[in-house]
């Protein structure tokens, strides 16, 4: 969570909120925050640590592990109708690479300034060429983007 | 959701979901518990909850559509004080 926690800045200058999920108490928590993530990150967690104990939120979102009673590392992506735009599931031992989600981010956010009208290909990153799927586009997307651009 | 008081186990509840009671005594006959279906998929509506929270220091309730008209990165984690 220091993780997430330490490019929050960068989310908020997004116009991304956080809120991070776990079976864990709200006491625990702040103990957490308090005693590790404080040592990890300046002025520790700045987002909303959510409890979920019964796993009820896990559920329905499909990161609920029955047998550990635990939930599975999932990102999703919210946009800002509710609309869930990705999401990632992990098993615990692996963690995640926030740029990979800031980036997916951007991503999705252009495509809606877009109006629909863009579509960002493999690797795109703010600044890279765009692809408009219009009917000129049909069979020549090599003309405009090759994998090495990526 | 249920007010926080005392050392009542508290959790998270998918809005329209009726969380259990942490003040309702245990039940003799176990009811058959209702699971919700998992709703989350790509394109479709993020399934709204309101759960307990710690937020700055201080112990504040979030709700996902408290949240509509912004972006959300939602992250759950297998638990506090593990190693990765």
């Amino acid at each position: 969570m220091s993780a997430v926690a330490d490019k929050y800045p960068v989310l908020q200058k997004l116009g991304v909120e956080v809120i991070s999920v776990s079976v864990d108490s709200h006491f625990v928590h702040k103990m957490w925050n308090d005693h590790e993530l404080t040592k990890m990150v300046k002025g520790g967690i700045p987002f909303h640590m959510a409890s979920d104990q019964a796993g009820n939120v896990g559920r329905a979102y499909g990161v609920w592990d029955e047998n550990q009673g635990i939930e599975m590392r999932g990102r999703f992506i919210i946009d800002p109708d509710g609309t869930i735009q990705a999401l990632e599931i992990l098993t615990p031992p692996v963690g995640r690479k926030l740029v990979e989600s800031i980036r997916q981010i951007q991503a999705f956010q252009h495509v809606r300034a877009s109006g629909g009208k863009e579509a960002t290909p493999a690797g795109w990153e703010p600044g890279k060429p765009t692809l408009k799927p219009e009917p000129d586009l049909v069979g020549k997307v090599w003309e405009v983007w090759k994998p090495d651009m990526e | 959701m249920a007010e926080t008081t005392g050392c009542a186990r508290v959790t998270g509840a998918v809005t329209g979901e009726q969380a259990p009671s942490p003040t309702a005594p245990p039940s003799p006959a176990m009811p058959e518990r209702k699971e919700p279906a998992m709703s989350a998929r790509v394109g479709q509506k993020a399934p709204d909850f309101t759960a307990p929270s710690y937020y700055k220091g201080g112990f504040t309730p979030v709700k996902l559509s408290d949240f509509a008209g912004k972006w959300v990165l939602m992250c759950f984690y297998p638990g506090d004080f593990t190693f990765v």
